[in-house]
């Protein structure tokens, strides 16, 4: 008995796909050609570069300098912290407004989740630009940021883990009559509490990230030192300030994977 | 202490426990689901309600407590009546007066024992501290306790609920139905996920506390067995229409061969 043949090689691949496959990959070619760095380009920067790094090194280890740093690690630091904490606290309750069959308003869920979304697009940079000009220069405008950032993040991967929330129990307690805030704090929260802490521990860490460039446009911590270190020619401080950026980060990822090991 | 042995309160006087009329339950424009059911329940009478998959068995008992609102015909259920539009007040009436055990046990896995029993004080008065064992009040905490020692299961109350086997979990279910001191409880396959002796335990148990405790109980399931066995009475139905009311011990191998066919 002969066998029937095999569906065509490219039978999964409509000419429509094909033609947007080719016209992706034509767009990327021709943007590389205009913005990515062509090898002549990297030859002549790299002089540039190695003279650079000559006059960044050695860094810059006098103790006044480091105590200096240290505390504005801590500020940095204390941005991110304050601006997670408080991001995710406000993304509850959004994220329970924007869940589908969990949130008590069904008509604001769509609402809810486009204000997140909006939150989320808008750069954290631009957020920090905005603050700057509204409360001004610090580390208020930076923890500000960070909170719009973390509510950006946490709400949508909040409302995903509501929504994804085991809904036989829900459907029990209805059942004897417990309303949707006992069911939120009965069975959503309960089940759906792993992905809430991994969503944020994600959160501090992106907010430890974000918090050290934020200085770059005013908004307070380490970023504002290594910017006025690279605007004063200061390439000694700079390095310092890079490698001590680098030290909080590696620390804190740490920190973060241990956090999430023991929660899991 | 609370003694779970003592008869339920009753808050609303009523003859019959559960009385149905003409009951018509479709979802949307679909296909109907019930189609004229008519039965009624007499106080402390246990019921076993039999049928294929699809008869509507699961449907009819959403109806009974107003989880799904009948598309037309009389649902009274302990005195309340739920035919057309329903006030929340009175679902929330009706369900502080019953229990309910799904055919999975829909026990809130990371919790404890002891906070999934106390869940059944949900839609009390004060019930926003029901939902964990660590906010509730003492006298709640001593209620669940009773109610776990009911069902075997008081040693195990700090264990995570996931930590038990599948008929300690659904006896936990039952002990968070009866927490309250239902009048009525009502049973989707309780036994339908576990395996035949932890099933015909977990039946056997709940056909006594209800005796003992003068519960009415009506439950769903699809083993013959365990509704002759543990029911006063077997209603079979079969493409949404009732073909079988009977006392269970005058049930035949005949009847059922006949719901079934």
């Amino acid at each position: 008995m002969s066998l029937p043949e095999p569906p065509g090689r490219y039978a999964g691949l409509s000419p429509v796909a094909f033609t947007l496959a080719v016209a992706a990959l034509a767009i990327v070619f021709v943007s590389m050609g205009q913005v990515a760095p062509s090898p002549q380009r990297l030859i002549e920067g790299a002089p540039g570069m190695v003279r650079l790094m000559d006059r960044m090194l050695p860094p810059n280890l006098e103790p006044g300098f480091l105590v200096r740093i240290g505390w504005k690690i801590v500020e940095t630091f204390q941005i991110a912290l304050v601006g997670a904490f408080l991001g995710i606290l406000v993304s509850l309750p959004v994220a329970w407004l924007a869940a589908r069959g969990v949130t008590p308003l069904r008509l604001m869920a769509p609402v809810m989740k486009a204000f997140v979304s909006l939150l989320r697009t808008v750069p954290d940079l631009v957020w920090a630009l905005l603050f700057v000009s509204t409360v001004g220069l610090g580390a208020v405008a930076g923890t500000m940021t960070i909170l719009v950032d973390t509510v950006g993040f946490c709400g949508r991967f909040f409302a995903e883990a509501f929504e994804d929330a085991d809904k036989e129990p829900q459907e029990a307690l209805q059942a004897i009559g417990a309303g949707r805030l006992s069911v939120l704090f009965g069975a959503v929260l309960p089940d759906a509490m792993p992905s809430l802490i991994n969503t944020g521990i994600f959160a501090l860490e992106k907010a430890v990230r974000s918090s050290v460039v934020l200085g770059l446009v005013g908004a307070g911590g380490i970023g504002q030192e290594l910017k006025v270190a690279f605007d004063l020619f200061q390439y000694r401080d700079a390095s310092t300030i890079i490698l001590a950026i680098f030290l909080v980060v590696i620390a804190m990822e740490w920190a973060t994977d241990r956090l999430r090991t023991k929660v899991q | 202490m609370l003694d779970l042995n003592q008869r339920p309160e009753v808050t609303a006087q009523a003859e019959t426990a559960l009385r149905v009329k003409g009951l018509i339950k479709r979802y949307g424009a679909g296909p109907v689901i019930l189609n004229g059911v008519s039965l009624s329940v007499r106080p402390g009478e246990r019921v076993a309600l039999i049928g294929s998959n699809g008869s509507g068995k699961s449907t009819l008992l959403r109806c009974l407590i107003g989880l799904h609102p009948a598309s037309a015909g009389e649902v009274s259920c302990l005195g309340e009546d739920l035919s057309g539009r329903v006030d929340a007040a009175t679902l929330a009436r009706l369900r502080r007066q019953t229990g309910f055990v799904f055919q999975k046990h829909c026990l809130v896995r990371r919790r404890s024992v002891l906070s999934n029993v106390i869940h059944g004080m949900m839609g009390l008065p004060g019930s926003w501290r029901a939902f964990s064992a660590m906010t509730a009040p003492q006298v709640w905490r001593e209620q669940a306790m009773t109610a776990l020692e009911a069902v075997n299961l008081a040693p195990r109350a700090a264990e995570r609920a996931d930590a038990l086997s599948g008929g300690q979990q659904q006896r936990v279910a039952i002990a968070r139905a009866l927490v309250r001191r239902p009048q009525l409880l009502i049973a989707d396959e309780p036994a339908a996920s576990l395996d035949p002796v932890a099933g015909r335990d977990v039946m056997a148990l709940f056909s006594r506390l209800a005796a003992e405790r003068g519960i009415t109980l009506f439950f769903t399931s699809h083993d013959m067995a365990h509704a002759v066995e543990f029911a006063d009475r077997v209603i079979a139905l079969r493409a949404g229409r009732v073909v079988l009311d009977q006392p269970a011990a005058r049930v035949t191998k005949g009847d059922l061969a006949d719901v079934f066919a």
